[in-house]
């Protein structure tokens, strides 16, 4: 029996309504104004009256307007047909809302967030009939794109259930039935293509967790190599305005080695999800050599669209992440930015006159970030295979400041931490991660020893460099300059990549270990040099060389000719030493 | 329909009075008639019979017995060719001494573009300043902010963009502008002959707070339109910070929890929905906004200047009178910088990276160290970087400005010291004196 409410005081997004029976927390409703049915959800309820949040803008709502309690949680549609498409933070489909509504996004209008009448080849799995399956076991598949689909057994279901029908191989709705289950106590449920789920609850359909270990290649060299994030980890980005988070995640969107990527654009600006829509659909994933959209689902709830709707996009998200994983793929989740959905929060919490935590978040951001990020993993199925999703956060803390509430909780529980810095942006060094201040708790795929060693390297020419602007070059002795430059060259021709060079911006782990274990060669010899012109030269040279060689491809002629033209170099130096030797 | 009066106003904190009433929608407009006249409210919160408005010309000598009076319709503005010219106050109504305009109303803050319908922008705004057009490119359809700090000549800066931008039409939204800046504005816009494609919507420094808050709405709003008929449309907003600041009394008067410094919880959002109505249409014109942010005490992580960084398209710092080259950035230059001359990214890029040594050199020289050869030729470089790219007086199209930044390499450097492809310093460097003297006799021959 439908139920309704009537709203009674609105501020902002947020309405309250008194409620006649009975309403349950999260619960959706619609606001009924004029044909217009607006989504909202319940966020707090006391004694006979709800507070909801209104997921678009309240503008001409009014006291006594009627709430339709729809007596479900927020929810997403899961079946074929998610790839590709681009939805806003409600699954509503942005492609079919532009076909049918023009260049604005009306408000109060849902469509459907699978295509209803577009048919799928479902071929159901053998030999299934008749017995005892359990929630997440698959009842057979579709092909959508280059991937098998799993038609499942729904998440929700407790114990054993009897297949008691299944349809044969053949074209189906995705509303079409599929087969019939038989529960013990003797229900029967009919199973679609098409499986709704709440998006708040994190699907458990899987027999356990495992410590995420097999590296997520990004082919970022400074992220890999010693930052490295692993499948089904998180790992978040945070930095200021200007350092480039964005430009970040869309490279990693485009060349990590993962089977989907889902983009979560949360708060941020249109424009650069206009940048995905338009090119994703012409670059070519390089390992399937389809389009890159094929295997993006993108989730853009930008910063003018309404605010509520932000707070449930990342879970959209994860909901989605999570049900291609519960197929045996590995799944990336990129939420862009953290931050947004938790000023959405703040928000929220502020309209619902809550008592403000620090910077006027609410007291439970913490929980909340450690709960959106503990839906990652990688998990054992409950059928012979592993899936994971890795989710990853950029952070952008007010001023630039890493002392902030959203990137303290998040440090708290995520795997990896990428810090951006505004310097190195405006030096023009990207990616700009921080290596001082970077961290990672997964493991490198290169030898850990060696990456350890550079880091030193790293951190040593670092000091170097501070004391120089005290002390000068004149007051540096030659074996700290040697030391300097070697930072500066690791630094120039390893940590920076070129996101606009096709070749240098994606580097495979293969070539990462090949160019590491040569750079590596290099910081480990001591060089003897005459003077500091001298020790400058010739790793200006070197630089050179590297970021040439960088810049062409694997195993092509030039590349083997410019790694011969390194070799000589050095060998050239150390007979030069030699022969330095000799005559002393 | 008949409009209600409702002659009882129970609460009057700050610019809010609140009033009970039946039947008032929210974010509808209301008129106050008090004995200094009429002006515009707006519903901001509704609790059961409890609607509180914010009154746009303040509540400064509104009596409890005052009567308001609800309109029914959300806030408005009319839209036609006549406002081409006119000047408005922030509630919309004439500031000059035309006739006040009631056709054809169109509702202002309206829905967001769907982002599917945005494309990507890629036609150069030529500023004819070379520290814009060469080194941070402004793009159609960009927003992007001026930061800067009081006394800065930001708004000359604004209106010479705004003058040489060459846009279908300027439209310019002053929020607690100083009066002689709104003046300035007028006088520099009709001298450049641009008078008759502008409409200003002025909230000047004297005018009560709460009136500026609708100005960049209003000015998005006409804007929007104009755009939809295929006008290249450029929105000048000036002050941000004041918009910013409104939003905060009001804010504060509603009890509001404040998140930073006093600002709402929601500043970013705020701000976004204005900013986020720059766009491009697919089959149809453009929005471009530029917008003054001045920093309180030259504080970039100040909530204002902060925020407003995370939701633009890059930031221009105006410091001691140009624009700095650090720090500055558009976000969109890389679509349009490689369509202008094969020369200006490497130009770009490589001009910048020296400017950056001779700042090192620079400092190193104001701490005594000893200036090597190399540090006196950056010296120099700076000097001439300085004075023929940063001043603001420089006014050349970009393909001169490459041609200039050519020519100060040349005389500070040698080739090889810069570190310029080969084949663009075979075409581009030019060549000494000397050995163009030898050429010529050579050809002579």
């Amino acid at each position: 029996m439908q139920k309704f409410g009537k709203i009674v005081a609105i501020s902002g997004n947020m309405i309250t309504v008194e409620f006649g029976e009975s309403v349950s927390q999260n619960e959706v409703g619609y606001v009924v104004v004029g044909r217009q049915r607006l989504k909202s959800e319940v966020i707090r309820i006391s004694q006979d009256t709800a507070s909801m949040q209104v997921f678009e803008d309240t503008k001409g709502i009014k006291v006594g307007d009627k709430i339709e309690f729809s007596g479900e949680m927020i929810s997403v549609e899961l079946g074929p047909g998610l790839l590709g498409q681009v939805y806003d933070g409600l699954q509503n489909p942005l492609h079919d809302l532009a076909k049918e509504c023009g260049v604005f996004l009306p408000r109060g209008r849902q469509l459907e967030a699978i295509d209803n009448q577009k048919k799928w080849h479902f071929r159901p799995k053998e030999k299934i009939k008749g017995k005892k399956v359990s929630a997440g076991q698959p009842l057979g598949y579709v092909e959508e794109g280059i991937f098998k689909h799993f038609i499942f057994v729904p998440f929700s279901v407790k114990g054993d259930l009897t297949v008691t029908e299944l349809s044969s191989e053949g074209d189906y709705k995705v509303k079409d039935k599929i087969a019939i289950l038989k529960s013990q106590d003797g229900n029967t449920i009919e199973v679609t293509m098409v499986a709704i789920w709440p998006v708040k609850i994190p699907i458990s359909a899987y027999n356990q967790k495992l410590t995420p270990q097999e590296p997520l290649i990004t082919k970022m060299r400074i992220l890999d190599t010693f930052f490295p994030v692993a499948k089904g980890g998180t790992y978040c980005i945070p930095g200021p305005f200007g350092s480039g988070k964005t430009v970040l995640q869309q490279l990693i969107s485009r060349y990590a080695d993962v089977d989907i990527v889902i983009l979560a654009a949360c708060g941020e600006r249109a424009g650069e999800v206009v940048e995905t829509l338009k090119e994703f659909p012409k670059l070519k994933d390089p390992r399937t050599g389809r389009s890159l959209m094929e295997r993006t689902i993108v989730i853009c709830n930008t910063s003018s669209m309404p605010v509520a709707a932000r707070e449930a996009s990342v879970y959209t998200a994860a909901t989605l992440g999570e049900y291609y994983r519960q197929m045996g793929l590995n799944v990336l989740l990129l939420a862009d930015s953290t931050s947004r959905w938790a000023q959405a929060l703040r928000e929220i919490s502020g309209r619902l006159e809550e008592i403000p935590g620090e910077e006027a978040y609410p007291a439970y951001l913490e929980s909340r970030i450690a709960e959106f990020y503990e839906r990652a993993g990688h998990i054992q199925l409950p059928f012979d295979a592993k899936g994971s999703l890795t989710i990853g956060g950029t952070v952008s803390p007010a001023g630039g400041n890493f002392d902030e509430p959203v990137t303290q909780s998040t440090l708290k529980v995520v795997g990896a931490f990428h810090g951006l810095s505004r310097d190195r942006a405006n030096a023009r060094k990207y990616p700009s991660v921080d290596p001082l201040q970077s961290w990672s708790r997964y493991q490198t795929p290169l030898d850990k020893e060696r990456v350890k060693k550079a880091r030193e390297v790293l951190i040593k020419g670092d000091e170097v460099n501070q004391m120089m602007k005290v002390v000068g070059e004149e007051g540096t002795s030659i074996d700290d300059y040697q030391l300097y430059l070697k930072a500066d060259f690791l630094d120039t021709v390893y940590l920076q990549q070129n996101g606009f060079n096709p070749i240098d911006a994606a580097t495979d782990i293969e070539r990462q270990v090949y160019t590491f274990d040569k750079i590596f060669s290099i910081l480990d010899t001591e060089f003897s040099f005459s003077d500091k012109d001298h020790a400058r030269t010739m790793f200006y040279q070197l630089r050179s060389l590297f970021i040439d060689w960088n810049y062409t491809e694997i195993d092509s002629n030039k590349y083997k000719k410019l790694e011969k033209k390194i070799n000589n170099f050095l060998n050239s130096q150390k007979h030069k030493e030699e022969d330095d030797e000799e005559s002393s | 329909m008949m409009k209600k009066v409702h002659s009882k106003i129970l609460s009057i904190v700050g610019n809010v009075i609140t009033v009970k009433a039946k039947g008032a929608a929210y974010e509808e407009l209301a008129e106050v008639r008090s004995h200094r006249g009429k002006s515009l409210a707006q519903v901001i919160k509704i609790d059961k019979n409890l609607v509180s408005l914010q009154v746009f010309a303040g509540s400064r000598g509104v009596s409890t017995n005052d009567q308001v009076v609800f309109l029914g319709h959300p806030m408005k503005v009319s839209f036609s060719e006549d406002m081409l010219g006119r000047v408005f106050d922030g509630s919309g109504r004439p500031r000059d001494k035309g006739p006040s305009l009631a056709e054809n109303t169109i509702e202002i803050s309206g829905p967001t573009v769907n982002p599917v319908k945005r494309t990507i922008p890629e036609r150069m705004i030529r500023t004819n300043i070379p520290m814009i057009d060469l080194f941070n490119s402004l793009v159609v359809s960009q927003k992007l902010p001026i930061f800067s700090t009081s006394g800065e000549p930001y708004n000359e800066l604004l209106a010479r963009i705004a003058l040489q931008a060459e846009a279908d039409m300027i439209i310019l939204g002053g929020i607690g502008l100083k009066y002689d800046q709104y003046l300035f504005f007028k006088k520099r816009i009709e001298e450049g002959g641009a008078l008759s494609r502008s409409v200003f919507f002025i909230h000047t420094a004297s005018d009560p707070v709460v009136e500026g808050l609708m100005v960049p709405d209003l000015c998005l709003a006409v804007a929007e339109k104009f755009a939809l008929q295929n006008k290249d449309v450029l929105v000048l907003l000036s002050d941000m910070t004041n918009f910013a600041d409104a939003l905060k009394e009001i804010a504060i008067t509603m009890e509001q929890v404040p998140s930073n410094r006093g600002y709402p919880g929601d500043l970013y959002s705020q701000l976004a929905k204005r900013y986020e109505k720059a766009v491009e249409f697919e089959d149809a014109g453009s929005i471009t906004v530029l917008s003054v942010t001045t920093m309180p005490g030259d504080d970039v992580t100040h909530p204002v200047p902060d925020n407003t960084g995370y939701i633009t398209e890059g930031q221009f710092y105006l410091r001691a009178g140009s624009i700095a080259p650090f720090g500055s950035l558009s976000r969109l230059k890389q679509q349009v910088n490689d369509k202008t001359r094969k020369d200006h990214r490497a130009i770009m890029d490589g001009m910048i990276q020296l400017y950056a040594q001779y700042r090192d050199t620079e400092e190193k020289r104001s701490m005594g160290f000893k200036m090597s050869s190399w540090d006196r030729k950056l010296l120099k470089y700076g000097k001439l970087f300085e004075s023929k790219m940063m001043d603001l007086t420089v006014n050349i199209p970009i393909e001169k400005a490459l041609d200039n930044g050519w020519q100060i390499l040349s005389e500070c450097f040698e080739p090889e010291e810069t570190s310029f492809r080969t084949d663009l310093i075979k075409e581009f460097w030019p060549e000494p004196q000397s050995h163009r003297k030898k050429r010529n006799t050579e050809n002579n021959e």
